[in-house]
């Protein structure tokens, strides 16, 4: 009965809005709506734990701040020293919860399904650091950054995580549900200036 | 044509491309490629304003940044900037300008009767004038010198343009696109290196665009052409004309103002961002920010006419325009020469050389010799004559020690007199990067000295004032800074060639005597023109005894004004030494602060504005709250239903009918925004413990318990239901404002104090949608939706768990309630969260179920005198205060615990939570309202009267349906001993009566939870 029910992804009012925004060969903006997010805490100095989490993920958590490992279906975000964000494809959530909480079972862990949370925004195009950098200060230079780097950073005025899915460029914005219609309609906006005919 | 002074050949200007614009009314035309500044010169417009205090006329001094008198006011209605120096004023077709200064008129100006006035307009005039009668200020003083004071007026209208904020990082940042800017932005970005050229000019090639120098035997426009080309093709460099780098922060924080519209007027592309502000972290900064010529400090050296010799090489040059038609050059130094032969080139008459050194010897004045030029040397200009422009100059012999002139006068007629007094080098970004800075006697002007951040200056800026010498210096700056930045070995490329003329030395003259008693001259010698001060008033505020040259500043207002002094400072503190007998080394330099050139208020603001102010939070279910005409508040940055008025209905009539709902039938309400913190661990419960004052230790899986915490200091801190989800695991709620500091404040106790404890704290707020079932009709609604859902009290107990399906969604149901009435609070994934709110209104509706928002909740919770946190509570308020003894455990520890211990917490005038009970049933007190014991004996109102002992204040008021009257909560000295008395609200013109009652006002037996 549940699949019958409808999901409403928080930017569902948005997307011809993002998709109009998006501007050909220069950035393109769309939601990647009910990614699977599990949250993920648990002591990264015992090698029983990583490995174990590990083996659900198909790949080692990473262990370097603001990187992401990937492996399968599945991506692993660092958060902190002792926390990850694990997201996969929509749906997956149940399968990976499950899956970490049989892998993990006896340890003092922390795994809660934060799916709905946040949702994604696509950022990509060669105009897409253009972009984020009107709002944030973070340096996504390909000499800085790239692919299988993450952060946690401020874009305008909303906090999001930010991983860079390829060298496209690629970013992924994670935003709470509940600040993403701000962030898209502050995106819209920032790519204004490349819809108008330039001076 | 573009006007009559417009020379027939040259300039970096469109012959062919003229540009229609009026100032103050008049129509004018220009040229592209003109200034405003430029094109009022080609149309013999020297005079644009008045002084500040003596509203003297006031004429074009300047080319570019440094410019004090030519303020204006640009563009009408919304769009207009007030405060533009017309130096920096792009042409375009259209514009429209207006002096600031003078009223009607520059030509007229009633103002002008202020310098009638001048004997009394002295140094620290504000100070001495209008310190008495007192009352007088308020009435006379202010009003005249608001409407003097300010320059322009700033819009009325939103500002109709956008704004936007740039990030950057750059290994080098150059400020500056001079010979000394482009040389290090090409040695740097050779090496690969992430390169920023900024330069406040529309184009690139900074002095060199006036001046008519030749790099390797060719112009030298060429060689900028190439490098600004060569820097163009280069994908790592990123260059920025029109960007005024305009502050220096910590870590090689630099913020730019890149005006990116302003030159094409209101006919920009719309949505095209007008101006720019570029936030650069930059490892590695080269300052090449050129040099501003010094004026002299002659009598009557302001007059309209009277240009920096600088200036008039670049409206000569860069514009083709002849800034006049019988020119005087007055100058210290070799460099002046340079504009005698543009002036000589262009056709103008040169009536003479003016030296001040008695025997000049460099290699331009045996070239102005040879080209049959008059030198006057040892001589100088003690006056000026002309009513509106300069109509002529006295010329008399300087003594040998610059203190006193000689001789008889000798009269040269001109319209134009070029002045120089030697180069500044523009050190105010490396100042404020914390730079210091050094006299250097020789060349006497203040250069940089020892760096405080990676910076390193380059060419005029740094004192080097040759073309040979600028080009060298910014290509090894260049090179350095990408080397340290970690590109190339540092190697410079080579120079290109340049021909350095033998300049002989400047003689420093910081003053020119009139022939004047000494005592009695300087008040006709300007030094800062914006801010109106004379020579005399810097040695009126020596002689009162105010030596410091900050103190000067402030006293006299030099360098106050809008251009911070550019071409004022130096010859002020110059003069404040010698009035004081002190080397100008020992007096240094007043503080060089952010901005550089002022900087509007658009800019700063960005996009924070109208729908992008702030972000607005919302729940999954928002769009149904709009679209039934809800009536929202915000809530912290959510936006929260406050109610739902059908048609004809005011908030009174709502709220009063949601509350009836609640109570006599069934309502919802969207209660997704609580906080919600997941918590795990084995020590979860211990943690608990700790956090909250009661105990959690024994509450079973599946029950719910309300929570309180308190500070350190024993106060309430937040409040909310948390449920044992499993033996290990609790989801905590916490009130909607406070979600993100009382996770903050989990972790720092959890990180800091107790790393030992086993528990991991985790955000779910944003996971779930809540919707509250809430009245005696609730189980009507869920049960049909939730049909596996046992819903009677024995089945689901209150203050209990179950998980079940609602409405085919998998949901966490909570049998709890903030209204008394029997409530389900059901949570399901937020994606779902619409899709539960319809369902469940589409179940209540046989039932009449009525959102409601949270207006009616906080009647409905005050009627049960349910606290609010933030709103019962202030920080000094203690679960005790709040007559909650019940939730503070007297067996365990907890934060706050030993606060609560204090004698202080248990003081019985302490202000305790009671109810109130208007006099009159249909009075509502205003919540805020002070209390007192006794009724006053007037009515309060505006005028002071006897201090009246408040003991309170009221927290919460309303009017109830259920109790058909309104009622209200308070905190009150004593309140609980204090029960039936009556206290009074004296309120402006009446005083209102309450009985301090219980503050519980309805079901205080809490029947109604169970249905």
């Amino acid at each position: 009965m549940a699949e019958a029910t409808h999901k409403r992804s928080p930017l569902a009012d948005l997307a011809a809005g993002l998709a109009g925004a998006s501007v050909p060969g220069r950035v393109s903006l769309a939601e990647e709506p009910f990614l699977a997010q599990i949250d993920l805490r648990g002591d990264a100095a015992d090698g029983g734990f990583r490995e174990a989490a590990g083996g659900v993920i198909g790949a080692a958590l990473p262990l370097a701040p603001n990187t992401v490992a990937q492996g399968g279906r599945l991506r692993a975000l660092w958060l902190g020293p002792d926390e990850w964000l694990i997201v996969g494809p929509e749906g997956s959530e149940g399968g990976i919860e499950a899956g970490l909480k049989a892998a993990l079972a006896g340890r003092h862990v922390s795994i809660v399904d934060v799916s709905a949370s946040r949702t994604a925004i696509a950022v990509a195009g060669a105009g897409a650091r253009e972009v984020l950098a009107k709002g944030m200060g973070l340096d996504l230079h390909s000499r800085a950054f790239g692919p299988g780097r993450s952060a946690q950073a401020q874009l305008a005025r909303a906090q999001v995580i930010l991983e860079q899915v390829s060298g496209e460029p690629r970013f992924r914005l994670f935003v709470r549900a509940s600040f993403a219609p701000y962030l898209a309609r502050w995106l819209i906006d920032a790519t204004a200036e490349y819809r108008i005919a330039g001076p | 044509m573009s006007g009559a002074f417009r020379l027939a050949a040259g300039g970096r200007i469109d012959r062919a491309a003229p540009l229609r614009f009026r100032f103050d009314g008049r129509p004018y035309e220009g040229l592209k490629g003109d200034t405003l500044a430029s094109a009022l010169l080609a149309n013999g417009m020297h005079l644009v304003g008045r002084s500040l205090k003596y509203h003297r006329p006031r004429g074009i001094v300047a080319a570019g940044a440094d410019e004090p008198n030519a303020i204006v006011q640009v563009g009408e209605g919304a769009w207009t900037q007030p405060n533009a120096r017309a130096t920096e004023v792009e042409l375009y077709d259209g514009l429209v300008a207006r002096n600031v200064t003078a009223w009607p008129g520059v030509g007229f100006d009633l103002g002008a009767a202020a310098s009638l006035l001048s004997p009394l307009l002295v140094a620290g005039f504000y100070y001495k004038t209008f310190m008495a009668p007192g009352r007088w200020w308020r009435r006379l003083y202010e009003p005249a010198l608001r409407r003097m004071a300010g320059l322009g007026r700033a819009p009325a209208a939103p500002d109709p343009d956008v704004y936007d904020k740039r990030h950057a990082h750059a290994d080098v940042l150059v400020v500056g696109a001079g010979p000394a800017g482009l040389a290090a932005a090409l040695a740097a970005a050779r090496t690969g290196a992430r390169v920023m050229l900024a330069d406040e000019q529309a184009e690139f090639g900074g002095a060199l665009l006036s001046e008519g120098d030749e790099i390797d035997g060719r112009p030298a426009l060429e060689w900028v052409g190439r490098a600004a080309a060569e820097l163009a093709s280069l994908p790592e460099v990123v260059p920025l004309p029109r960007a005024t780098v305009f502050g220096y922060y910590d870590h090689n924080y630099l913020a730019i103002a890149e005006r990116r519209a302003d030159h094409l007027g209101p006919g920009a592309p719309p949505g095209l961002a007008r101006r720019r502000l570029w936030r650069v972290r930059a490892r590695r900064v080269v300052l090449a920010t050129g040099a501003h010529e010094r004026p002299l400090v002659f009598a009557d050296n302001d007059r309209p006419g009277v240009m920096l010799a600088s200036a008039v090489r670049a409206y000569l040059n860069r514009y083709a325009v002849a800034p006049g038609r019988r020119a005087v050059v007055f100058t210290n130094n070799d460099d002046a020469y340079r504009t005698a032969f543009d002036l000589a080139d262009a056709g103008i008459e040169l009536a003479a050389v003016v030296d001040a050194r008695s025997h000049p010897a460099g290699e331009r004045v045996g070239e102005a010799r040879r080209r049959g030029i008059e030198v006057l040397a040892g001589s100088a200009l003690t006056g000026t004559r002309g009513r509106r422009r300069v109509a002529a100059v006295e010329v008399r012999r300087l003594d040998p020690g610059g203190s006193a002139v000689e001789g008889p006068a000798r009269t040269l007629a001109c319209d134009l007199v070029a002045v120089s007094g030697g180069w500044s080098p523009a050190v105010h970004l490396f100042s404020q990067s914390q730079g210091t800075l050094r006299f250097d006697e020789a060349r006497a002007c203040f250069v940089p000295d020892r760096a405080a951040q990676a910076v390193r200056p380059a060419g005029a800026a740094n004192g080097t004032f040759t073309l040979a010498g600028c080009l060298a210096e910014g290509l090894a700056a260049g090179a350095a800074a990408a080397r340290l930045a970690g590109f190339g070995d540092g190697t410079a490329p080579p120079a290109p060639l340049v021909r350095t003329a033998r300049d002989g030395p400047i003689r420093p003259l910081w003053f020119v005597p009139s022939g004047r008693p000494a005592a009695r001259d300087g008040g006709r010698h300007f030094v800062d023109l914006q801010a109106d001060v004379t020579a005399a008033d810097i040695r009126l505020a020596a002689r009162e005894g105010l030596d410091s040259v900050e103190h000067v500043k402030r006293y006299t207002a030099a360098g106050m004004g809008t251009d911070q002094g550019k071409t004022a400072n130096v010859n002020a503190l110059a003069l404040l030494s010698q009035a004081v007998g002190r080397p100008i080394a020992g007096t240094g330099t007043t503080t060089f602060r952010p901005p550089y050139t002022p900087v509007g208020f658009g800019l700063l603001a960005g996009r924070d504005r109208g729908e992008l102010f702030d972000p607005v939070r919302v729940t999954p279910m928002h769009a149904w709250h709009v679209a039934h005409g809800a009536v929202f508040e915000d809530v912290g940055q959510w936006k929260r239903p406050l109610y739902y008025p059908r048609a004809g209905e005011d908030m009174a009539a709502a709220v009063a009918r949601e509350c009836r709902a609640a109570r006599g039938g069934v309502a919802a309400l969207d209660a997704t925004t609580l906080g919600k913190i997941d918590i795990r661990g084995p020590d979860a419960a211990a943690f608990l413990d700790r956090v909250y004052t009661n105990a959690w230790a024994r509450l079973g899986l599946g029950q719910c318990r309300y929570g309180m915490m308190c500070g350190q200091d024993g106060m309430v801190l937040d409040d909310g239901v948390t449920t044992r989800l499993a033996p290990d695991r609790f989801l905590m709620t916490t009130t909607t404002g406070n979600a993100a500091r009382v996770l903050d404040w989990l972790e720092e106790w959890l990180q800091t104090e107790w790393p030992g404890l086993r528990v991991y704290c985790t955000s779910v707020t944003e996971q779930w949608a809540t919707v509250a079932i809430v009245g005696p009709r609730a189980r009507e609604v869920l049960g049909p939706l939730a049909p596996g859902l046992a819903l009677d009290n024995e089945g689901f107990p209150f203050m209990t768990l179950r998980e079940a399906e609602v409405a085919g969604i998998p949901a966490r149901v909570f049998r709890i309630s903030f209204t008394g009435e029997l409530s389900f609070e059901v949570n399901v994934p937020a994606w779902h969260g619409l899709a539960l709110w319809e369902a469940v209104m589409r179940a209540g509706e046989p039932f009449g179920i009525t959102p409601y928002g949270t207006e009616a909740m906080h009647v409905l919770r005050a009627e049960k005198g349910f606290i609010i946190v933030g709103q019962e509570t202030d920080g000094t308020v203690t679960p005790l205060d709040l007559g909650m003894d019940w939730i503070v455990s007297r067996t365990k520890d907890f934060i706050g615990k030993r606060s609560l211990l204090r004698p202080d917490a248990s003081r019985p005038d302490r202000k305790q939570l009671v109810g109130l009970l208007p006099e009159d049933p249909g009075e509502v007190l205003p919540e805020g309202a002070q209390l007192v014991a006794a009724r006053p004996a007037r009515a309060i109102g505006l005028k002071a009267g006897r201090p009246i002992p408040m003991i309170g204040h009221v927290t919460s008021s309303y009017s109830s349906a259920a109790l058909g009257r309104s009622f209200a909560l308070a905190l009150v000295k004593g309140g609980r001993g204090r029960i039936g008395a009556t206290v009074y609200a004296p309120l402006v013109g009446r005083t209102l009566a309450a009985r301090i009652v219980e503050p519980v006002f309805y079901d205080r037996e809490g029947k109604r939870r169970n249905g």
